[in-house]
């Protein structure tokens, strides 16, 4: 099983997300994460969603989005040259002064900016691939993360393609 | 004033709806009032499933789209089931359903159910109009989709704002729809249809395997010629009977749990498998793996995903059926010798014949015959679902698309009786028999109302067996025979019958079939026979399940 990222263009309409993800739970394709937003399109939408699965199993996954009437376009990033890009904010336990400066030093290692300072706790906020969260979060773990939340994987292109053709 | 509710009566006669079959409620007084004076007729059913299953029986009869309407709440949530009937066998249907108030959406108002998140699952889209000015455009589209590409139901739910409220000019209705995401693929890809012949004119032991795609598609003609050209033989699956004559010589039958073991030995030694407007769906394939296993396979469907989700394809052609025959037809340049596969196949013909005992006594299959060798194929035949269903497709002859109505790939009980009524509103000029079981036929026996309110000329043949016998037959076989809840006590079926002012025939012989199948053909309004048959008849052969499909229990040999 390898991790596939797919970038579905949507067309901006009530319920289109609810189309996409109740389709995926109904087959029976898991979902990693899921992103949606708006795009450079006035009246679509991009969904980013990264699933695992075999090859098979991904062609489905994209097959059976493909076929949803409010959905444009799907690509399949992964084996393409993309930039993916994940935000997460890490509320973390820090009650010491030492505590606090090590977090801090960890922070400005992997770029991350600190958005709120409490008495007890600070909120990191940290961009980048899933590796670089994830390794983020497993470093803050023994000073005690009191809450986290990840935007899940978004993707595009590198270079000059776009995912935009008509499907 | 003109309103949404005339606004949408006139997008309905412009996509040239001539029945709805519906349920009147409170949010779609203002719909029903537009119909009393419309030229649209409007039959009523006794519940609002059988609307649905009766705009899915016009649309099988006829080829267009079929029309349902209901009101909020119970009567939307009673036509799911078929729905979702339509949508397993990609028929094209468009179900109107009253909604209330946009004002009122999300508030549990009374008689608000969220219909087009429920049927999600089981349209091929749908849609909530909430501006009368989109009412135009939503309904061209609905017809569009729903009868264009892969055909299937499509939901339009109308808040009763929506129709009540002045139209909007709106300007013109576009001349054709244009939707960026959705542009079926019509025509196959000519460097897969060359590869698909090259591969037709090696093969020793071809096999065509054509399914509901093929009737769906309007290309029996197109079938028929290229298989007498290339001399392959057909076998078809449920939904395909009728796609070819049933009494060609090169026709094998149906194919899978209950195929004719000449169709299943013939899957199971092919070395190329053309697979026309097919799903590969477990009840035909029986276990996969061992599914054509000595054969190359040309997959043919206009719907991509169908295309290698159950069986990988060799050459994958994504295209309408009709289109790409007609493909096949011009380029082909060379047939295969295939005369010693036709004459093996020829041999399991007359060696394993379907057969049954004959006794003397009332058996199931034998009303099918009498049926199939009066009616000669000039006539519809509807049917519910269970062991009747299973010998209707295996002992009557079918002669042409569209003359054979049933619940494939959800297998509904109750669909024969209101599918029956739609398939007479498309076709008024055929005989129409729902072929049922004592089951199935009290699933939706409240149509017996309809069809005596607009004399309704259906003949029910009712094989009764006082059994859920589908299901007796697996407890029968595979759990020691208990049956468990599957018996079911006598019912006098021409008394109910006369009740609704219909008349009815009961039958205990043999003897009597005949006849009496012959009398209700002649009358000219609706009739019911009552055939008291023999209670634990099987249907036979049978693949168990988790079988190879040439694994067949029950076979027969002469
Ligand atoms: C709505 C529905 N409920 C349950 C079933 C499961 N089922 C399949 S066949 C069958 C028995 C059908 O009995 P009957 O209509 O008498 O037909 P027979 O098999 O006896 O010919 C049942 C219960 C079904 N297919 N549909
Ligand atoms: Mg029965």
């Amino acid at each position: 099983m390898k991790q596939h990222t797919l970038s579905v263009l949507v067309e901006n309409r009530a319920g289109v997300l609810s189309r996409v993800a109740g389709m995926f739970s109904r087959r029976g394709f898991n979902i990693e994460s899921l992103a949606v937003g708006t795009c450079e399109e006035p009246n679509m939408s991009r969904i980013t969603i990264v699933v695992n699965g075999d090859d098979g199993v991904v062609e489905q996954m994209m097959k059976q989005t493909n076929k949803l009437i409010d959905v444009i376009k799907v690509s399949d990033l992964t084996a393409r040259e993309s930039v993916k890009r994940e935000l997460a904010l890490i509320k973390v336990a820090a009650e010491t002064g030492a505590a606090r400066a090590e977090i801090l030093q960890i922070a400005d290692i992997f770029r991350a900016l600190v958005v709120d300072v409490g008495a007890k706790t600070l909120v990191l906020q940290v961009t980048g691939d899933t590796g670089k969260i994830d390794a983020l979060e497993t470093l803050l773990r023994q000073y005690g993360i009191k809450e986290l939340v990840r935007t899940g994987k978004i993707a595009l292109l590198r270079g000059a393609k776009t995912v935009k053709s008509s499907k | 004033m003109k309103t949404g509710a005339r606004t949408l009566i006139e997008a309905l006669q412009r996509e040239g709806v001539d029945t709805i079959f519906g349920y009147p409620g409170g949010v779609v007084l203002p719909i029903y009032d537009e119909l009393y004076d419309s030229s649209i007729r409007h039959i009523l059913v006794r519940h609002e499933q059988a609307a649905a299953h009766a705009a899915d029986g016009y649309a099988r009869a006829s080829g267009r789209v079929g029309v349902c309407l209901a009101t909020s709440g119970p009567g939307a949530c009673n036509l799911v089931t078929g729905i979702a009937t339509a949508y397993m066998d990609s028929i094209p249907i468009v179900a109107l359903t009253g909604q209330v108030p946009t004002g009122l959406l999300g508030n549990d108002a009374f008689q608000e159910s969220d219909i087009t998140g429920i049927t999600m699952p089981v349209t091929k889209h749908n849609y909530l109009v909430k501006d009368v000015a989109d009412l135009d455009r939503v309904v061209q589209e609905a017809f569009y989709i729903a009868r264009t590409g892969r055909p299937g139901p499509v939901l339009v739910d109308l808040p009763k704002d929506v129709t009540t409220s002045p139209a909007k000019s709106g300007g013109t209705v576009p001349e054709t729809v244009s939707l960026r995401g959705y542009q079926p693929t019509y025509e196959g890809h000519v460097r897969q249809i060359d590869k698909a012949l090259d591969l037709i004119a090696r093969a020793e032991r071809p096999l065509i395997y054509a399914g509901g795609g093929v009737v769906l598609s309007g290309a029996s003609a197109e079938l028929l010629e290229f298989m007498e050209t290339a001399a392959i033989p057909v076998t078809t699956t449920l939904m395909g009977l009728g796609a070819i004559p049933g009494d060609h010589p090169l026709c094998l039958g149906m194919l899978g749990m209950h195929g004719t073991q000449s169709a299943n030995y013939a899957v199971t030694e092919c070395d190329l498998l053309l697979a026309i407007g097919v799903r590969f769906d477990d009840r035909v394939t029986g276990r996969i793996e061992t599914f054509a296993p000595n054969a190359a396979v040309v997959h043919i469907d206009i719907d991509p995903a169908e295309i290698g989700k159950n069986k990988k394809v060799d050459v994958p052609i994504v295209g309408d059926v009709k289109a790409v025959l007609q493909a096949f037809l011009r380029r082909m340049k060379k047939r295969g010798d295939t005369a010693n596969w036709v004459s093996k196949i020829n041999t399991w013909k007359a060696q394993y014949p379907l057969g049954y005992c004959d006794d003397g006594r009332l058996r199931p299959q034998y009303v099918v015959e009498q049926l199939s060798d009066i009616l000669k194929g000039e006539g519809i035949i509807v049917s519910e679902v269970g062991q009747n269903q299973m010998w209707t497709a295996l002992y009557y002859c079918f002669k042409k698309p569209r003359t054979w109505i049933t619940s494939g790939g959800l297998g509904t009980m109750g669909y024969g009786l209101p599918a029956a009524i739609g398939a007479h509103y498309a076709r008024p000029d055929m005989p129409v028999v729902d072929v049922a079981g004592d089951g199935s036929i009290q699933m939706n026996i409240q149509e017996f109302g309809t069809v005596a309110q607009y004399d309704i000329p259906v003949k029910v043949v009712i094989l009764n067996n006082m059994y859920l016998g589908m299901v007796r037959q697996w407890q029968e076989l595979f759990y020691d025979r208990r049956y468990s809840y599957t018996e079911l006590p006598p019912v006098d079926f021409v008394k109910i019958a006369n009740a609704y002012g219909i008349e009815g025939l009961k039958v205990e012989e043999k003897d009597g079939v005949r006849g009496a199948i012959e009398t209700a053909l002649a009358t000219d309004g609706p009739f019911v026979l009552d055939f008291r048959v023999e209670r634990e008849e099987n249907v036979f052969p049978m693949v168990p399940a988790g079988a190879a499909i040439n694994e067949m229990i029950g076979v027969r040999q002469r």
